[in-house]
């Protein structure tokens, strides 16, 4: 809870300042409105991510799975003329049958996390440029209705113009959903003991292989549904580029929320806020007229502040505890 | 050095350690003579190791002094103890498990030629220091590839090989077969001749009063007393280890077995394919499960309770046969195992005292959509807390700041809140302080009067002999006798347990 605390303070720091050195830009409907988007997209795919973490794993292939269920999804409407309805749950499947792969592999064979994730960032990327011979996908001036599942939005009384994107209600139904999953059944329990060790979870009773199955389904479909958000929001799908990095930003917003890369440790309120954080600074980049080519460096930066001031503030206050206890 | 040197080898002041929250030494002192073989005991949180810390150049002291040959000296460091021939041989032995013997005994001073190292000097060097431990292996050996035993004779190796006038032993038997500690001894004994100061720390009351020349007990940070050589007496070390009289150490009275609950049919174990086992465990008993390391009876535990498959036979469970493919399908016919190493497999330690004790009944008590019923597993913990006697200040508590006898009793507490037919222990008492092992005994018998069926490994002898109703005795892999309470003698489960044309594994 404390480390959310502190990330929620970084959190807004970050608007502060770059709400302060460009009010105009950054405080207009159109900017907030794109900013809420941009978190939900990117906030979804993250809590995916965050359930692989939480089991000690992590997953590289992220990013291709956005960019092939991106591209796949305009594929089958426009080019084959699978009727929308259709479409979105066949890239959903296809998605969690990816993840059930990664987690075959690694529960099973007992592939690392890290090996097997990586040959699907590969592979998917290469799969999406030879199906879509690397021309770029889109859903043209049709299918309007689906799109709207992406930039459709809902007006707000009283807000002087500014409307909630769709996607932002699917990330805080996802985010409840997931939240209650983790906190209040036994399965969010399994996760977080065998993410600190699995051997004892196993030997609790605990089908540890099946758990770690699961985490990769989930994070696989959330990339999907990813996929299928950035697609028809961008309307234009680069095969050989589409996604690329989503993996990291995941895993940077889920780290700076306070996963553990170790295992076991993590909440999804904080996953949601490291999201935010690295959505605002690369919204105030371009807000504050930084360069863009420093756009990774600024946010590798301030993920490493906020991870070293995290484990300082942690080390002080074990130090603080033990001279307390001494004086009592 | 000469026998009647009037000055002690090794002597500590004076001792006094603070660490936050906690008195962990205060004005302690010992002694160590030349020749001398001196066992510190103490339960656990005595101040053992902290001493044994200080001793070594691993901690240093607020107060005290410490003096080597008459002469006050400061040891800083491991290296300064060093220096002063000190060396501590830790009770998780400090080896590299890839590579070879002799490189083990020369790491960080590997005898070098034109600046790469001489592996011709270092093996010719480590055979002879392996020779004076009685070790007759290559020097070339994989460490990871040697028994427990032959890694300990190493770690002692290591410390011959940088001249150490004492050694400081920390719990060096504790995962030792029989035939190993001997070996051990015999070794310990020998360095005594050549004058070798030797401070023994250990939980075995028997092996102390087998080994030991004067022993030294702490208690609660302090100087209990001593004892010397023909003054060495088990329930005089207890008492003043835990400053009370313990009458009746052990619990045991007679029980009436039920019907068997579990039962093993030409049950092959994957580790030892050529030596298939049968036996019966009965509601209501206890039966003590004896045998070297390495004999196979933590393999056998695992397959009963279902972590390994095994390669063919029966597991019966209340006369039904029943295939366990995982822990979970064991757990569910009503059986559980406290792992030989709760630290790995016991316990989640950086979780909570209710989270762990709550883990293995999350699924029996779910709600529907695996809903998790937070107030069962409190008052589940609860119930466990008092009935254990778990010393935690609340039920949130990181089980990882416990001491190991209440790490011990929650891994105990998580079956228990089952309610189990039968639990299966794997060195129950392993590590553990005298208080605590107490308790667990009592627990023991308290399960089997009320009709749990108990099958404990050990490979305390004394807690064989005292604790079981029958002893089946392991020897690589097969059971090799069973011993009923009226036949149950040290002699007899040696025999059994080493085969009967065995040798020592230790000379292998």
């Amino acid at each position: 809870m404390k480390k959310t605390l502190g990330i929620l303070g970084l959190l807004i720091v970050v608007v502060a300042i770059t709400a302060m050195g460009n009010p105009k830009s950054f405080l207009s409907p159109y900017n907030l409105e794109n900013l809420t988007k941009w978190t939900s997209l990117f906030g979804i795919i993250s809590i995916g991510v965050s359930f692989v973490i939480i089991t000690g794993g992590i997953d590289l292939s992220i990013g291709s799975v956005v960019g092939l269920t991106g591209c796949l999804l305009a594929m089958l409407v426009s080019d084959w003329g699978v009727p929308a309805v259709l479409a979105v749950p066949i890239v959903l499947v296809i998605s969690l049958i990816l993840g059930l792969c990664h987690g075959l592999l690694i529960a099973k064979l007992k592939l690392q996390p890290f090996i097997v994730t990586l040959c699907g960032l590969l592979l998917y990327r290469g799969i999406s440029r030879f199906m879509s011979g690397d021309d770029t996908q889109g859903f043209g001036n049709e299918h309007q209705t689906l799109r709207m599942l992406a930039n459709g939005k809902i007006p707000i009384p009283f807000t002087d113009g500014f409307d909630l994107p769709i996607p932002a209600i699917m990330l805080i139904v996802l985010a409840v959903v997931a939240a209650i999953f983790l906190n209040k059944t036994i399965y969010g329990r399994y996760l977080l003991a065998l993410g600190r060790n699995e051997q004892a979870a196993r030997y609790s009773g605990i089908n540890t292989d099946v758990m770690v199955i699961l985490s990769y389904v989930i994070c696989s479909m959330a990339a999907g549904l990813g996929g299928v958000l950035f697609a028809l929001d961008l309307n234009s799908v680069q095969p050989a580029s589409m996604g690329e990095f989503y993996e990291l930003y995941a895993i940077a917003a889920a780290v700076l929320g306070g996963c553990s890369l170790r295992g076991g440790e993590g909440t999804i309120f904080g996953v949601l806020i490291g999201t935010a954080v690295i959505q605002v600074l690369r919204n105030s980049i371009s807000i504050l007229g930084i360069p863009s080519q420093l756009n990774f460096a600024i946010i590798g930066s301030v993920l490493l502040i906020g991870v070293a001031v995290d484990e300082i503030v942690k080390r002080m206050a074990a130090r603080r505890r033990r001279t307390m206890r001494v004086q009592a | 050095m000469t026998e009647i040197e009037s000055s002690p080898l090794l002597e500590a002041r004076g001792i006094t350690k603070q660490f936050p929250g906690v008195l962990a030494l205060h004005n302690v002192g010992m002694s160590l003579r030349a020749g001398e073989i001196l066992a510190v005991m103490g339960e656990n949180g005595a101040g053992k190791s902290t001493l044994m810390k200080i001793l070594a150049g691993v901690q240093t002291p607020d107060e005290g002094q410490l003096f080597v040959d008459g002469r006050p000296v400061t040891i800083d460091s491991v290296e300064d103890a060093l220096e002063e021939g000190v060396a501590l041989i830790h009770q998780e032995l400090n080896l590299a498990d890839n590579l070879d013997v002799a490189s083990n005994i020369f790491l960080g001073r590997e005898p070098r030629s034109q600046g790469l190292i001489d592996d011709r000097e270092c093996r010719r060097r480590a055979s002879d220091y392996l020779k004076q431990v009685g070790l007759d292996l290559s020097p070339k050996r994989i460490v990871g590839t040697l028994s427990i035993g032959q890694q300990q004779m190493v770690e002692i190796a290591k410390a011959l090989s940088v001249n150490a006038r004492v050694l400081i032993m920390d719990e060096p038997t504790s995962s030792l077969s029989q035939s190993e500690t001997e070996a051990l001894f015999r070794v310990v004994h020998d360095l005594r001749q050549r004058g070798v100061g030797i401070v023994y720390i250990s939980h075995r009351l028997a092996e102390v009063s087998q080994i030991a020349d004067r022993v030294v007990v702490l208690r609660d940070g302090e100087n209990a007393g001593e004892l010397a050589r023909e003054e060495i007496a088990h329930d005089r070390m207890v008492k003043l280890m835990v400053g009370r009289d313990i009458s009746g150490f052990y619990v045991h009275l007679p029980h009436e077995p039920g019907a068997v609950v579990l039962e093993a049919r030409d049950l092959v174990v994957p580790e030892h394919p050529t030596h298939p086992v049968s036996f019966s465990l009965r509601a209501g008993e206890i039966v003590g499960m004896a045998g070297l390391i390495g004999a196979g009876r933590t393999e056998l535990l695992r397959v009963l309770f279902g972590v390994t498959r095994p390669l063919g036979g029966t597991i019966s469970s209340s006369g039904r046969p029943v295939t366990f493919r995982e822990p979970f399908d064991a757990i569910k016919q009503g059986i559980a195992l406290v792992p030989e190493d709760r630290k790995l497999e016991g316990l989640v330690l950086e979780m909570s005292v209710r989270e762990n004790v709550g883990l293995a009944g999350l699924f029996q008590h779910r709600g529907p959509w695996g809903w998790r019923n937070g107030v069962r597993e409190r008052d589940d913990t609860t119930r466990m807390v008092e009935r254990l006697n778990i010393k935690t200040p609340t039920q949130h508590q990181i089980v990882q700041l416990l001491s190991g006898g209440n790490q011990q009793k929650v891994v105990l507490g998580k079956w228990l809140a089952l309610g189990p037919k039968v639990l299966l222990l794997d060195e129950p008492t392993r590590g553990i302080d005298v208080g605590a092992k107490q308790e667990i005994y009592r627990l023991m018998e308290e399960l089997a009067q009320q009709g749990v069926a108990i099958l404990f490994v050990s490979s305390d002898l004394e807690e064989i002999l005292s604790m079981s109703d029958r002893t089946l005795v392991m020897h690589e892999g097969a059971i090799t006798g069973e011993l009923a309470r009226e036949e149950l003698n040290e002699e007899a489960v040696m025999r059994l347990a080493t085969g009967a044309t065995a040798e020592l594994t230790y000379s292998q």
